[in-house]
């Protein structure tokens, strides 16, 4: 099997390995690099799970294959919290009980950061549309569409 | 939220600290920084990949198998099959005394559903288990199938599950549940009016985001970690230790953290094969289903059946109710025994009927088999229950929340199944759903209470 | 056999790889990745092509040339491309819209290839190293084509001119029970001059809605006037049937449909 080197930024820290050719950016990030919160939940591009931050854009980990990424900015979760002080998105999630298992929240972070990164201000129909590749199946749309819509105000308090 | 303290009153204390506040979650720091440990975010070196063969065929005798091209393959470690399970033959409720035995870990001679589990292929890397597992060879003779439970019931059907020797849970009581309470048919002699309706649903799957799953690892003294989303635990580590014949004190369990569950993961299934195989490589072992196996082959909600005839008064009192329910366990029991009893205590619904018939039946057919989900024997239940009584309060004229006031049980009322209703609270919530919906109803039913005098 | 990536810098040197058994072609990695990650197990090596010039949107005199690695998501920004931007807008939730390419599109086989249905309406052609074809050439003979697509070039429509519905069960975003697009020209007084009609989800690929693009030659879009061509919408579809939605489900629900995007 045939190992190739990927090398990219991984939450601001460079990060170097060897995979096997045709490993996807969600098997390298959790299984050879150690972030584990991308999440494996379809593995066919259905849940949003695995999403990733990759050059400013959300990606599907499972579906990006890691050779792809050399020299990229990849951002996940666990790279969020600064310091271990909570980000405003990660704060309101908790507030606003956008939690339930868990399984489906870092994907759901992830997709509403880039929301948030480039429309610091969305309507409800922003969020919805933003979120609309991430599947909650304990069915806890509504808190979670608060908790981006909270974020967005505190973030927008801060900013003034 | 709103608190209305104005019902029971005078029987509840008011020293609540909790209700009513928001309190955080413990484990949503965890979530949100994405540190939340699941089974499957712990990996192990050498760790093997744990690939099932699934039978193509709904019911299906397995004249062989040959698996050893697969053995052969690049990669592979260890191909399991039926003779490499100490206990081939359980099922889950045996804990609690409700056999028989009626699954196989891996199929031995037949298959009794599409996707049911054969052969398990150990190798290095999930690639090579699904190319080795493309190579085991298995030669089927078809049998005819059955998947409707009408059909199966019928004389003649083909036979399902031989550890059953018919189609249908043969309980205590005979042929199906049974609740008798009053005589049902004097009720319906009496009746101004009956109605007979049928209702039924399909299976329905949880499709829980993580998907069923468990990583085990061998600790070098005989004893196994098993790294588990089960909903049931020790219900698990108990079953795991009769199909492995190991003592409980050789099998440590972890897990708590479930990615979703909803009753799809109380099923014994991943772990036992898993933890056999951890054994027999001395390797860590990781078996995860894929999506499609989550949907396919993971146990959904029974479908169901639900024949209802009531018998009711001009005035809005239900006289005599029989009820007869089919619960579609598909192939094997899991928990459908029981889902298919509790529908039995539960068709009277919330509802104080003097003369009751129930009789449910757990039906074996082909089909995936089914298991726990949320309410299990009852939701599908209550759906034909209340369609039920929405189409009886219009066949006599009456508005529908004021003929469920007039049916509703309450305190000291004797329910079907001889349990006596205490802590009824129906007719308040009736009562405040009718402020709150704006949908008024008689003053004579805002006053009722759901004490009884005497009661 | 383990999965590989070949990587090339030309289009030229990935066809000859591509020749090679067991090997598919990586665009967005929407199908062959989930394919691989599904256990398919007949692709054991995976071709991409780096060439900057596939991700290229190139806009002049009313037509585009669309790179065959133009992602979903750069079509639905792109100022120019306003007309075409709903039906890049179906096509998954963000992510996706992220990675999903012009080119895999076009090979997408149904319930997906919502942007294609488009592509079909508008009557574009489909480019490959040495040759461009219009595009109901192309699906007839996808199945085994082994040349990349490179790309696909479209006349832009004009205001007004052309609809696209897609219709899922879920809301904002689900898999298409099916999709309809519509490229409409009409006189001053509102009568179809000429049309072109494409459906997905009603064969294995997208295909022309042809005696319902014939009937409504003539008609104003009115519910009276479009009910003739309606009629005939289920003339030669095979609708699919999948987890959504079955065969029978599609060829009822695609009239109704079909009505609420003509009639006005």
């Amino acid at each position: 099997m045939a190992k190739v080197p990927v090398q990219f930024t991984l939450n601001g820290s460079e990060k170097a390995e060897f995979v096997e050719s045709g490993t996807t950016l969600l098997h390298a990030l959790r299984d050879k690099i150690g972030d584990t919160s991308p999440k494996g939940g379809c593995h066919q591009g259905t849940c949003g799970a695995c999403s990733v931050i990759v050059d400013g854009e959300l990606r599907l980990s499972c579906l990006t294959l890691a050779e792809t990424c050399s020299d990229a900015d990849i951002r996940t979760t666990a790279g969020l919290a600064e310091g271990g002080v909570l980000q405003p998105l990660q704060r309101a999630f908790l507030d606003a009980f956008a939690t339930q298992c868990g399984f489906c929240t870092p994907g759901m972070i992830m997709a509403a950061k880039v929301l948030l990164d480039r429309t610091p201000n969305p309507s409800r129909e922003d969020v919805v549309e933003a979120l609309s590749g991430n599947i909650c199946r304990c069915t806890g749309y509504e808190p979670i569409i608060q908790a981006v819509l909270t974020a967005a105000r505190a973030n927008s308090q801060n900013a003034a | 939220m709103e608190l209305r303290k104005d019902y029971f009153a005078d029987v509840r204390k008011d020293g609540l600290h909790e209700i009513g506040q928001p309190r955080p979650r413990l484990d949503s720091p965890g979530h949100v920084t994405g540190k939340t440990a699941y089974f499957a975010d712990r990996n192990f070196p050498g760790m093997l990949h744990l690939k099932m063969v699934r039978s193509p065929h709904h019911h299906a005798r397995i004249r062989s198998i040959d698996t050893s091209e697969a053995e052969k393959h690049p990669g592979v470690v260890r191909v399991l099959t039926a003779r490499d399970v100490p206990h081939n033959v359980y099922t889950i409720l045996i804990l609690i005394q409700v056999g028989p035995e009626d699954e196989t870990v891996l199929a031995d001679g037949k298959v009794r559903w599409k996707g049911e589990a054969v052969v398990a292929v150990l190798a290095e890397t999930e690639r090579a288990a699904q190319e080795a597992a493309a190579k085991v060879k298995v030669d089927y003779e078809v049998l005819p199938a059955v998947f409707d439970m009408e059909g199966a019931l019928k004389p003649g059907a083909p036979l399902v599950n031989e550890y059953h020797g018919q189609n249908y849970y043969h309980y205590d009581s005979g042929e199906c549940r049974k609740v008798r309470f009053g005589d049902v048919e004097a009720g319906f002699a009496r009746a101004d009016h009956i109605l007979e309706q049928s209702y039924q649903s399909s299976p329905i799957e949880h499709a829980p985001t993580e998907t069923t799953g468990c990583v085990v690892t061998p600790e070098g003294n005989d004893r196994f970690t098993c790294y588990t989303n089960t909903q049931a635990m020790f219900f698990t580590l108990d079953n795991a230790s009769i199909i492995l014949q190991m003592p409980g004190s050789k099998l440590h369990f972890v897990g708590g953290t479930v990615g979703g569950g909803f009753g799809g993961k109380v099923d014994v299934i991943v772990e036992p094969i898993a933890i056999l195989s951890a054994k027999l490589t001395g390797r860590p072992v990781s078996f995860i289903y894929s999506r499609e196996e989550e949907m396919q082959i993971s146990s959904p909600r029974a479908a169901e059946k639900v024949v209802i005839k009531d018998g009711v008064m001009k005035d809005g009192r239900i006289v005599a109710r029989k009820v007869t329910g089919y619960t579609d366990a598909g192939a094997y029991s899991r928990h459908s025994p029981y889902g298919a009893q509790k529908g039995a205590a539960h068709y009277p619904g919330p509802y104080t009927i003097p003369n009751v018939w129930i009789d449910t039946y757990c039906v074996y057919t082909n089909r995936t088999p089914s298991s726990a989900m949320r309410g299990f024997g009852v939701t599908i239940g209550d759906f034909a229950l209340e369609v039920q009584m929405d189409k009886l309060a219009r066949l006599i004229g009456m508005d529908p929340l004021e003929f469920r006031f007039i049916n509703a049980y309450r305190d000291g009322d004797m329910k079907a199944h001889r349990q006596r209703t205490e802590g009824a609270a129906l007719i308040e919530c009736m009562q405040e759903a009718s402020r709150a919906a704006n949908w008024p109803v008689a003053e004579k039913y805002m006053a009722m209470s759901s004490y009884r005098k005497g009661a | 056999m383990s999965l590989a990536l070949q990587t090339f810098s030309s289009v030229k040197d990935a066809n000859a790889a591509l020749q090679a058994a067991g090997t598919r072609y990586l665009g967005g990695g929407t199908l062959v990745v989930r394919a691989a990650n599904e256990g398919d197990v007949s692709v054991s090596s995976l071709v991409r092509v780096t060439d900057p010039g596939l991700s290229r949107i190139a806009v002049s005199g009313g037509k585009v040339r669309l790179g065959a690695a133009v992602t979903m998501a750069a079509i639905a920004r792109h100022p120019e491309l306003a007309a075409l931007a709903p039906a890049a807008r179906a096509v998954g939730g963000p992510a996706i819209r992220n990675m999903a390419t012009v080119g895999g599109n076009l090979f997408a086989p149904a319930p997906y290839g919502d942007f294609a249905v488009a592509l079909l309406a508008l009557g574009a052609t489909v480019v490959t190293e040495d040759s461009e074809m219009p595009i109901e050439a192309f699906f007839a003979a996808r199945d085994g084509s082994r040349a990349i697509v490179t790309g696909a070039n479209v006349a832009l429509p004009g205001t007004d001119c052309f609809r696209f519905l897609k219709v899922s069960r879920v809301k904002p975003k689900g898999v298409s029970v099916l999709s309809i697009a519509a490229l409409l020209q009409r006189a001053p007084d509102g009568t179809v001059t000429s049309t072109r009609i494409a459906m997905g989800c009603m064969a294995d690929r997208p295909i022309r809605a042809l005696a319902t693009e014939k009937a409504l030659l003539g008609c104003k879009l009115t519910p009276r006037e479009i009910a003739p061509a309606l009629a005939v919408a289920g003339e030669g579809i095979a609708p699919i049937t999948d987890p959504i939605a079955s065969a029978w489900y599609r060829a009822e629900v695609l009239p109704v449909y079909l009505g609420r995007l003509l009639s006005n």
